[in-house]
């Protein structure tokens, strides 16, 4: 397959940029195992267990939302900043 | 009390004011103005927001009423999808932008092998599923419309005319998507005033959730610690959601959010530019968060404030309106009402693609038997099939409405929606990131998907008895206990929809892997295999056309009907420009067909638009495998490859032959060395004792007369046998150069045999014994007789010489038959072995180390002489013993008298 | 001091000639005429000398030169070979299996003599 050669891995400009972009691909990864953590949580079913209150949740799932979001935000922001092309990988996983 | 009117009119107003924006938003379009406000990240992420319908506008509130926090699933899986862009929304908008595909049904179809099959099964699933889902809307907003009637007159809901006013937004929903859908054809054009209007929509619904949240933590609960101590006392004040549906939703919303026909219509189709994927990726998760924000304070707020029975569904407009708040109520409304027209719109949009392009128009061309190039216009079919699809659409969910008769809470039709969907999940995935998948794995994955899902999903939701009989969900279908529709394979206790999901996808994918696994692409789906998995790799080549015989002419007549004369004809001028002609039709060269079908895909789907420019350039029908197989990289390989098979077969044969011939080289080469060392072996064993006694003659004095006498005669003898073998040598010579003259007489077989005996048994020391039939002897030869003769006593004495028997003895036998005589000499000995048979009729060879007095010349003479009198000499592999078979033929055998 | 020769050789010309010419000479001349046993008849007699053809019935000169060599007491017995099949490659063969003389057939009477006396001699002065 042609393909375009990978940029040298520490080279400067775009080191960062590249590794930016490493934290982006798992954010999504990141978001997906704190949102699955509530599966833990007791349901409700077995009486002993301490319940979790509902803002509490409320605080949790919206706090990780929240994060996510700037988080994302922000790896984007500086992924994409001034050099556009620098450290812009453009192959397939 | 603000009246039924005044709504009525505030609503007529809103739909105005969407008019007019759609309709500047077009103008702007196609004036080329406005770009930065058309073309911008802000515009692309609110028009994703359709995934937020009235479902979710005044469902969620509902839902959380219900389930408490579970609603939230419906914006995680979403979240998660578009935070994770690089992963599947990157690879699904450059290839949806590189192969201009037009829907999913579209994506799924080119994918594997442009398969039109394909195209229409998931055409028509989609359809099955998404039509409740508008049905759903219509009845949104109806229910929200007797919310107002009801506070208005203070009856029951039932005053306002439901149906009438479902018929009438139906009409006008069906108007507005005729109008800003099908304006132009080519949806790589893009639905500029569709998608401005959406995304005002968009606002519209945020911020009148976020007027009445804020108005319900503020203006009733008094602030946001009251609001959640509020929270925590009530019946949600704990978290009650079990694991398996938290996960089984989020993953539901994750499926539905990329596979809905409307999301991949503003998701990829609509898509300006890839860039715009890295804002949506925090900016719609965004939007998400703050549309579900206040979902649970306005659920536990109005479960507190309204009174017992109240429909929690409509909370966002009765609490509002409970508390006189007729003005926010009413701009409540008009969020809900944004939520469903958006969504109807482009869902209807999207819908009516698919089933124009692979549905109707494959039919009306099958149907126009002239094919492409016909006179007619196509684009004017194609508009009128788009037109009748959205009213068709529109229709259907208005149908399906008033048969369901707004049933059910809205929450589970949304639910088994997103399920129906998400069977396109394997087919979709496993195309774009699977090169081993075929059309046949799709197709069997989304029908037995499909399956499931309507048994274990679509037929209950009517209840037990409505399609299904209680009978079959207590004892399975068919009374078999492995299909009962809620508990399949026996497995019970799960949650409906856990259940549904579980079974029908994991089916669906394992379906889908296995016949992939089993079958085997053709040329065609391999190469798009290749194509969309590698589509980083790819700069976007479809495969090509090889058409010198097209004709531009044609192709000429037909872009125009579908793509419009105007920008048909400055296609085709600026490709004819770019290939440096003067003229205004290009050649038709593989590139250019290449675009030109891309372009025509982009108005009627690629397995259309393949197939019209396959019947102009081929002339005929074309079979898309045979050109393809001539294209394609693999199906040259593989032909490469079993020629090359079939010409190292044919080498390892050749040198299995030629090894061959040099083993008998070498063994004639041997044979040579060894009858150079025989015959000098046979010259020089005379010639020694002829020298030594000679010199004992010459030297020895004082012999006796009978010493002499006997030396002289051993002189004698050795110098004959020296004669003799220079004579078989010379004769060996002669009969091997043709140089011989025969000498026919006729004699008498039994006669001759006579002679031949006694001449190989003369001087013999111990001569064999011999067997004969005379009776059988009595034949008259016509033949040269003394090489007959010579034939026989070298067969004799061989016999003699050779025979290892203790009590050696030779049977000489004569048959006719058929006209032939055989004469076989056998003697009793061991035989000769059979590696030795091949060579032993070759001159020069001799069987065995120990046979000293020959010099292997005796059969190959005889073989001569036969082959000289027309006869055969042989040897006989099954007698008793050591035999030979002289053959004379018939004309030169005469019958005795 | 013995003057005991064996000579193995299967043409009965030949075996008349040699055994005339030697026994003039005061050789007691014992003859063996095919291979397959010569080398273990040779342990026997225990002969001075041995005349050696090379195509014999049984086993070629070649492998009973090999077989004598092999055997201690018969590994120094001094052996003449004679053959008539004249090629290089047998001087070769037979040099390498460790002939103490080898003579092509026809041979003259007088050098067969003379090479009889000559390795005996040697042998002896040796021994």
């Amino acid at each position: 397959m042609p393909r375009k050669p990978l940029p040298v891995f520490l080279e400067r400009s775009s080191y960062r940029k590249r590794r930016v972009m490493d934290a982006l691909k798992l954010l999504a990864l990141f978001g997906f195992i704190l949102w699955m953590i509530p599966t833990l949580w007791p349901d409700g079913s077995d009486p002993d267990a301490a319940p979790v209150s509902m803002s509490h949740a409320l605080f949790y799932v919206f706090g990780v939302w929240f994060v996510l979001i700037v988080l994302s935000a922000a790896f984007v922001s500086r992924q994409s900043g001034p050099k556009e092309k620098a450290g812009e990988s453009d192959a397939g996983p | 009390m603000t009246s039924l009117n005044v709504l009525i009119a505030v609503c007529l107003a809103y739909v105005a004011l969407l008019f007019f924006i759609a309709f500047v938003a077009e103008r702007a379009g196609v004036q080329g103005k406005g770009g930065w406000l058309l073309r911008s990240p802000l515009v692309y992420t609110l028009s994703l927001s359709i995934y937020c319908t009235a479902w979710t506008f005044y469902g969620a509130v509902g839902n959380a009423a219900r389930s408490g926090l579970e609603y939230v699933t419906i914006y995680l899986g979403p979240s998660l999808v578009i935070l994770g862009w690089w992963w599947i929304l990157r690879r699904l908008v450059r290839i949806g932008r590189s192969h201009k595909v037009t829907s999913i049904a579209d994506l799924i179809s080119s994918r594997f092998g442009k398969s039109n099959a394909l195209a229409i099964v998931v055409t028509l699933m989609a359809v099955v599923t998404v039509t409740p889902y508008i049905a759903l809307q219509l009845q949104s907003v109806t229910l929200s419309l007797s919310i107002f009637s009801a506070a208005e007159q203070g009856a029951t809901p039932d005053t306002i005319d439901n149906d009438a006013a479902a018929f009438w937004i139906a009409c006008g929903l069906a108007l507005f998507t005729v109008l800003f859908g099908t304006r132009n054809l080519n949806v790589n054009e893009r639905h500029h005033g569709v998608v401005i209007a959406v995304a005002a929509e968009a606002i519209v619904k945020l911020v009148a959730l976020l007027a009445v949240g804020i108005f319900v933590v503020w203006g009733i609960a008094g602030g946001l610690p009251e609001t959640l101590a509020r929270i925590d006392a009530s019946d949600l004040g704990t978290w009650q959601t079990s694991g398996s549906r938290w996960a089984t939703l989020t993953f539901l919303a994750a499926t539905a959010f990329l596979c809905l026909p409307r999301m991949f219509q503003v998701m990829v189709v609509e898509n300006a530019d890839e860039k715009h994927l890295r804002i949506a990726s925090w900016a719609f998760p965004l939007y998400l968060m703050l549309m579900s924000l206040f979902v649970v304070p306005i659920a536990v707020i109005g479960l507190e404030e309204m009174p017992a029975g109240s429909n929690p569904d409509l909370f966002v407009l009765s609490l509002p309106l409970s508390q006189g708040r007729e003005g926010l109520a009413m701009f409540s409304f008009i969020g809900g009402f944004s939520s469903a027209t958006s969504m109807v719109i482009v869902a209807t949009l999207a819908l009516s693609t698919m089933v124009s392009n692979h549905v109707v128009m494959p039919v009306f061309l099958h149907l126009r038997q002239g094919g492409a190039s016909q006179s007619g216009d196509v684009r004017e079919v194609v508009i009128l099939s788009r037109r009748m699809s959205i009213l068709a659409i529109i229709g259907f969910g208005y149908i399906y409405y008033q048969v369901s008769g707004g049933s059910g809470a809205l929450a589970s039709i949304g639910l088994i929606s997103f399920a129906g969907v998400a069977q396109f999940l394997p087919s979709m995935l496993g195309g774009i990131f699977w090169r081993g998948a075929t059309r046949l794995g799709a197709l069997w994955g989304l029908g037995v998907g499909f399956m499931l899902w309507v048994f274990t999903m679509l037929l209950p939701s009517f209840g037990a008895g409505a399609v299904l009989s209680a009978e079959v969900f207590e004892h399975g279908l068919l009374g078999l206990g492995m299909l009962r529709p809620q508990a399949m394979f026996g497995i019970e206790g799960m949650d409906p929809i856990v259940h549904a999901v579980f079974w029908s996808l994991l089916i669906n994918t394992l379906t889908f892997a296995a016949v992939s696994l089993a079958t085997f692409p053709s040329p065609l789906e391999r190469l798009q295999g290749a194509q969309f998995v590698n589509v980083f790799d790819h700069s976007a080549q479809t495969q090509g056309w090889n058409a010198s015989v097209a004709e531009s002419e044609d192709l000429m007549i037909m872009a125009q009907r579908i793509l419009g004369a105007q920008e048909a004809r400055s296609l085709f001028s600026d490709q004819a420009r770019a290939q440096g002609l003067s003229g205004h039709l290009p050649e038709p060269t593989p590139d250019f067909l290449q675009l030109l079908e891309r372009e025509l895909s982009g108005s009627v789907g690629a397995a259309t638009a393949h197939a019209m420019i396959s019947q102009i350039v081929g002339g005929s029908a074309v079979s898309v495998q045979d050109l393809m197989a001539v294209a394609d990289e693999s199906a040259q390989m593989l032909e490469y490859s079993s020629q090359l098979e079939a010409k190292s077969k044919e080498l390892s044969q050749t040198a299995a032959k030629l090894q061959a011939a040099n083993t008998k080289l070498m063994q004639l080469s041997a044979q040579k060395d060894a009858f150079l060392s025989q015959i000098s072996h046979e010259l020089r064993t005379p010639m020694t004792s002829i020298r030594a006694f000679s010199e004992i003659l010459r030297d020895t004095e004082g012999m006796r007369p009978m010493e002499k006498a006997k030396y002289a005669n051993i002189i004698h003898s050795e110098a004959i046998r020296l004669t003799r073998l220079l004579d078989d040598l010379l004769d060996l010579s002669v009969l091997e150069n043709g140089q011989v003259t025969l000498n026919h007489q006729t004699g008498n077989l039994g006669e001759l045999l006579d002679q031949a005996i006694a001449s190989a048994q003369a001087g013999a020391s111990n001569p064999i014994p011999i067997h004969r039939r005379r009776l059988n002897e009595r034949l008259l030869l016509e033949t040269d007789l003394d090489r007959l003769c010579q034939v026989f006593i070298n067969l004799i004495t061989n016999a003699q010489k050779y025979c290892a028997a203790e009590d050696p003895e030779l049977h000489i036998d004569v048959t006719e038959k058929d006209g032939a005589v055989w004469v076989d000499f056998i003697d009793n000995g061991a035989g000769i072995p059979a590696e030795a048979r091949e060579m032993m009729f070759e001159k020069f060879s001799r069987i065995g180390a120990q046979d000293s007095n020959g010099a292997g010349l005796g059969l190959a003479i005889c073989r001569e002489i036969m082959a000289r009198l027309g006869g055969d000499v042989s040897y006989l592999a099954d007698a008793q013993g050591t035999g030979f078979r002289v053959v004379l033929s018939h004309s030169r055998a005469v019958a005795a008298q | 001091m013995g003057k005991h020769v064996l000579l193995i050789e299967d043409e009965l010309n030949i075996i008349e000639a040699i055994r005339f010419l030697l026994s003039r000479e005061g050789w007691q001349v014992d003859t063996h005429n095919n291979g397959t046993d010569a080398a273990q008849i040779t342990r026997e007699l225990k002969p001075d000398l041995v005349v050696l053809d090379v195509m014999l019935p049984g086993k070629s000169g070649f492998d009973i030169l090999e077989e004598l060599r092999s055997h201690e007491e018969t590994q120094d017995l001094p052996v003449l070979m004679l053959t008539a099949r004249g090629q290089s490659r047998d001087r070769e063969m037979a040099e390498k299996a460790g002939v103490n003389r080898f003579m092509t057939k026809p041979f003259s009477n007088s050098e067969v003599l003379t090479a009889v006396r000559d390795l005996l001699y040697v042998h002896q002065q040796k021994a």
